[in-house]
């Protein structure tokens, strides 16, 4: 018997009062393979031990919600007896190890979250941040993830339909991959994680079990150091075509109602399978290794019970209907095999040849993991990043050039490089095309669709991450709101750095009180999601990065609408209104190299009642496009409404905002035009509903401003009464359009 | 008129076939699985996109020994109407039912957006309904669409006027700079000789209604449709 000393616990990554936890909760010394299963599921990752007090905060409930936090994905009522089946999840360590494996993997994770509920998945979107693309490295780990994300998504015939992509030097050590997976269920038709009926057996089907992956969840549980190539065992590799079968196969397997609970093996395996399914339903599970398909030879318990294969399924069975479930497995040319049953108790037993060689207490695993308050200290640099002070910056640029340089940036640029190469119209859903901010995909055989958006900005976060989070909600709500979506649901990914720094900590408690108060206020109910920690490389943590997928409904999914000005002559409107904020913006960081300032003011009931009044104003066909103002500010949104609209021009006119704050003319121009002040909409409207759409925005206490008119094939900006922007659509878009692909084959000047 | 499309493990394209079929063009579809070989009464047979079986020796290479294979050849002997998608294409070309091979995109990634494509010829099940030089703008998705085929297989099938799609632009100019895969001489898709056999790389079942971007594939299973109306007359 092996000896478990200090070296034994650390390499599991146990600290020594949670050993003391672990002897308290067995009664006695657990064995090699009982720490194993304790070190997995008390992992950072599966445990939630870091975060969970604080997640505990978030609204969970709503008329609509059928699904909470705590299963696979959450899922919302959209009507029709049917419901949206979502989740996000992140990937971000085994993306930065092996960039194509490990985001692939992480594609086909979340798709098994939803197709495990019994819903179809009928979409995908992404988050993903990497360094500056004039680095190698960030252009390799691009690359890589990028075909890894189009690798799963396509192969198995799920559109990848829309996402955002952020560059940062923050992220060059430590890549975010996030996937968020939306499905369609009937509501009758959800399937649980929970074991049901002592004596009903389990079964185990997909894929052999290998050794890959062991300990991924410890291994996404710690910081990044120069030894992290050596870890790349422990990323899994992918095979989609045995998870289409799987989907395939499950998907019509639930439909016998001989299933009467299934969960994917994703992180920590069989480990977290059997144990969260007993836990679950209040119900124990024994299971013998021997019955586990297994890739190789002579493998131990431990290393079947902590592998991460991927692709591979536990079901629980209504006993003496396994027929029906090994026959529709047979069909796929898959094989269900029963390595246990559901016991009475709440114990996980598990047996090599009929040998006991674990007995733990299931909840032990699960809802009794350890729960940490961590303490929690404001960086002591934070008030300093907060201070901005724009006359020291000496004399700004002319905002034509600062207008060229943004259009190229590769946060602002055209993702199109990447999206090329996602399968998008697979399964004849997709109505909004990727690059139109949200998605926008139909559910057929109703008239309604789904809108969905993911968005953070971890620049926001890091300046200021109670505020932050709430934009990155109020910015994902509103581009789903700017797609006629009524936003209905929520899923959040909360990427952070090291939880045992105070600093750190401190970030992520500020950042879900900014998602909670957010959420509370645009009726967004938080179903479910995902927390990656340790994010950091040498020492040095990301931007707090908190991102958002908000999923929204329209009733009549043809009452839609993108950014692209629709035609010449139509009015552009402003809601909302123009603070001229520069602060976290992406034109100091471009031109001045600065993250500084306080992020963008939000005042909440100012954002629901603009975003009410957008849904509103598309569902009534008043008016022709809809985008919100993002990085870039203004004059960057007005510039993409006029990219993929056939080179419709614009002309538009604004006055500055705040002339008391003492600035230049110069910088009053810059601020005005590429300042990101949240809550503001550039919609389109043609002279016939331009009454209509003023006094609706007048009723709903919405600024809304007539700034200029569609036409010609130029962008006119001016800023109290001064031109100040000129350039032909043309080239403006083609600068645009081509930035990432130019930076990618290295013609781009660096 | 039926519609039936088969679905090979990995295809993921075939509700999509059969959607087009039932839903929007108001035909009679049913999927048939690859183990069988009753083709359910079919006027019209759609191997669809996807990956079949994975990809993973070459695409379309196991697919060919499916049993439904023998008895889909059967029924393109007789002159059935034959519809190969994407990999369905793909399958076609591994099975000897048209000539050629798919190799890698030659930038090498995978391709996916609408793309104008020409008409070639109408004097087909699939084009029966088209214009002459029509072009069509159909989405493509794929890694593997260069098609090849040795210069004597090439210039046989120009010769005997089987190019049936080639990629062009908006305008219907056929030139190297419009080419997505770099497929020879712009081929999108081809028929076999007796004509009745169409294979191309293009999705007509994602274009076949305009709120998802493009109504313009429709006209290519409309054509099946209008071409078995006017036999049986």
């Amino acid at each position: 018997m092996a000896v478990i000393d200090a070296a034994v616990l650390e390499r599991h990554g146990i600290k020594p009062d949670e050993y003391q936890r672990i002897l308290a909760l067995m009664g006695r010394e657990p064995n090699l393979l009982e720490l194993g299963l304790f070190s997995v599921m008390w992992s950072e990752h599966c445990s939630y031990k870091s975060s969970r007090v604080h997640l505990k905060t978030l609204p969970t409930t709503g008329p609509r919600v059928v699904q909470g936090p705590g299963e696979n994905a959450g899922a919302v009522d959209i009507g029709g007896g049917l419901c949206a089946v979502f989740k996000i999840e992140s990937h971000n360590h085994p993306s930065f190890i092996e960039t194509y494996q490990g985001a692939a993997t992480g594609v086909g994770g979340i798709i098994r979250d939803i197709f495990t509920m019994g819903a179809r998945p009928i979409a995908l979107l992404n988050a993903l941040r990497f360094g500056s693309l004039d680095q190698p490295l960030a252009r390799r780990i691009f690359e890589g993830v990028v075909a890894g994300v189009g690798g799963y998504g396509n192969s198995i015939g799920i559109p990848t339909v829309g996402g955002e992509i952020v560059f940062d030097d923050m992220y060059s050590g430590n890549p975010l991959v996030n996937v968020l997976c939306l499905g369609i269920s009937r509501i009758d038709g959800i399937v649980k994680g929970a074991a049901r009926g002592a004596g009903n057996p389990v079964f185990y089907v997909g894929a052999r079990t290998g050794r890959d992956g062991i300990h991924g969840a410890t291994m996404a549980s710690a910081e990044f150091d120069e030894k992290s190539a050596e870890k790349r065992p422990a990323v899994q590799v992918g095979d989609p075509f045995m998870e289409k079968l799987l989907m395939e196969a499950c998907l019509e397997v639930m439909t016998t109602g001989a299933v009467l609970g299934i969960q994917d093996m994703g992180a920590a395996g069989l480990s977290c399978a059997t144990s969260e399914m007993g836990s679950r339903g209040g119900l124990g599970m024994t299971i013998d290794v021997m019955h586990v398909p297994q890739r190789e030879t002579g493998m131990t318990p431990y290393e079947i019970m902590l592998s991460e294969s991927q692709e591979r399924m536990l079901l629980v069975v209504e006993k003496g209907r396994e027929h029906e479930v090994t026959a529709v497995f047979e069909k796929w040319d898959l094989h269900a095999v029963q390595i246990g049953e559901v016991v009475e108790g709440s114990r996980l037993k598990i047996h090599e040849r009929g040998v006991l060689v674990a007995d733990v207490p299931n909840r032990g695993l699960t809802d009794e993991a350890p729960v940490y308050r961590r303490p929690m200290q404001e960086p002591s640099w934070q008030q300093d990043v907060q201070q901005l002070s724009l006359g020291d910056l000496g004399t700004p640029p002319a905002a034509q050039d600062a207008f060229a340089r943004l259009l190229t940036v590769p946060t602002i640029a055209s993702k199109r490089w990447a999206y090329g190469q996602y399968d998008h119209s697979v399964g004849t859903n997709t109505i909004a095309q990727p690059g139109m901010s949200a998605a926008v995909v139909r559910v057929k055989g109703t008239n309604t669709g789904l809108a969905v958006s993911v968005d953070g900005n971890g620049r926001f976060c890091y300046l200021d991450p109670h505020r932050g989070a709430m934009l990155a909600v109020a910015e994902a709500a509103r581009n789903v709101a700017c797609a006629g979506g009524e936003p209905i649901g929520g899923t959040n990914n909360l990427n952070f750095g090291n939880p045992e720094r105070p600093e750190i900590m401190w970030q992520l408690g500020e950042a879900v009180r900014g998602i909670g108060e957010a959420c509370r206020a645009l009726g967004i109910p938080i179903t479910g999601g995902n927390v990656s920690l340790y994010n950091e490389t040498e020492g040095r943590a990301i931007f707090p990065t908190p991102v958002l997928g908000v999923v929204g409904l329209l009733e009549d999914a043809s009452k839609t609408t993108t950014r692209a000005f629709k035609q010449a002559g139509a009015t552009v409107v402003l809601l909302g209104d123009n603070l001229g904020e520069l602060g976290g913006s992406e034109y100091l960081a471009t031109m001045h190299g600065k993250v500084a300032g306080q992020p963008p003011a939000l005042d909440l009931s100012r954002e629901a009642a603009v975003q009410k009044l957008i849904v509103l104003l598309i569902r009534g066909g008043l008016v022709e496009s809809a985008h919100d103002c993002s990085e870039g500010g203004l004059a960057i949104t007005l510039a993409e409404c006029t990219f993929n609209s056939g080179g419709i021009g614009v002309t538009a006119a604004t006055g500055s905002g705040d002339k008391s704050l003492g600035l230049s003319a110069a910088w009053q121009v810059n601020a005005t035009l590429f300042g990101e002040s949240a809550s503001r909409i550039v919609v389109s409207v043609s002279g016939a509903k331009l009454e209509a759409v003023l006094a609706a925005a007048k009723a709903a206490g919405v600024t809304a401003t007539t700034i200029g008119k569609t036409g010609g094939d130029r962008i006119r900006l001016s800023v109290d009464g001064k031109a100040v922007v000129d350039s032909a659509v043309a080239e403006a878009e083609q600068s645009w359009a081509t930035a990432i692909a130019n930076k990618m084959s290295g013609r781009a000047p660096l | 008129m039926k519609f039936s499309v088969v679905v090979f493990p990995g295809s993921n394209s075939d509700y999509d076939a059969c959607y087009a079929a039932s839903s929007v063009l108001g035909e009679d579809a049913a999927l048939v699985w690859h183990k069988d070989t009753d083709l359910q009464g079919a006027d019209v047979v759609i191997l669809p996109g996807g990956f079949a079986h994975g990809d993973y020796l070459r695409t379309g290479a196991i697919a060919r020994f499916s049993p439904i294979m023998a008895s889909v050849k059967a029924f393109a002997d007789r002159g059935g109407p034959v519809l190969g998608i994407c990999n369905g294409f793909q399958v076609l070309l591994e099975a000897g039912m048209l000539p050629g091979a798919m190799v890698r995109n030659d930038r090498i990634k995978f391709v996916s957006r609408l793309v104008p494509v020409r008409v070639e010829h109408t004097d087909t099940p699939f084009t029966a309904a088209c214009e002459s030089q029509q072009v069509l703008h159909l989405p493509i998705a794929h890694g593997e669409g260069n098609y090849y085929a040795s210069p004597e297989v090439l210039s046989e099938l120009e010769h005997h006027r089987q190019v049936i799609f080639r990629y062009a632009d908006p305008l219907g100019v056929v030139a190297p700079e419009h080419n997505p895969n770099g497929s020879l001489n712009n081929i999108a898709g081809i028929c076999n000789r007796q004509r009745n056999v169409v294979g191309l790389m293009p999705h007509p079942e994602r274009a076949a209604e305009a709120q998802l971007g493009s109504a313009d594939g429709r006209v290519i299973l409309a054509s099946a449709v209008q071409a078995l109306a006017s036999l049986s007359r």
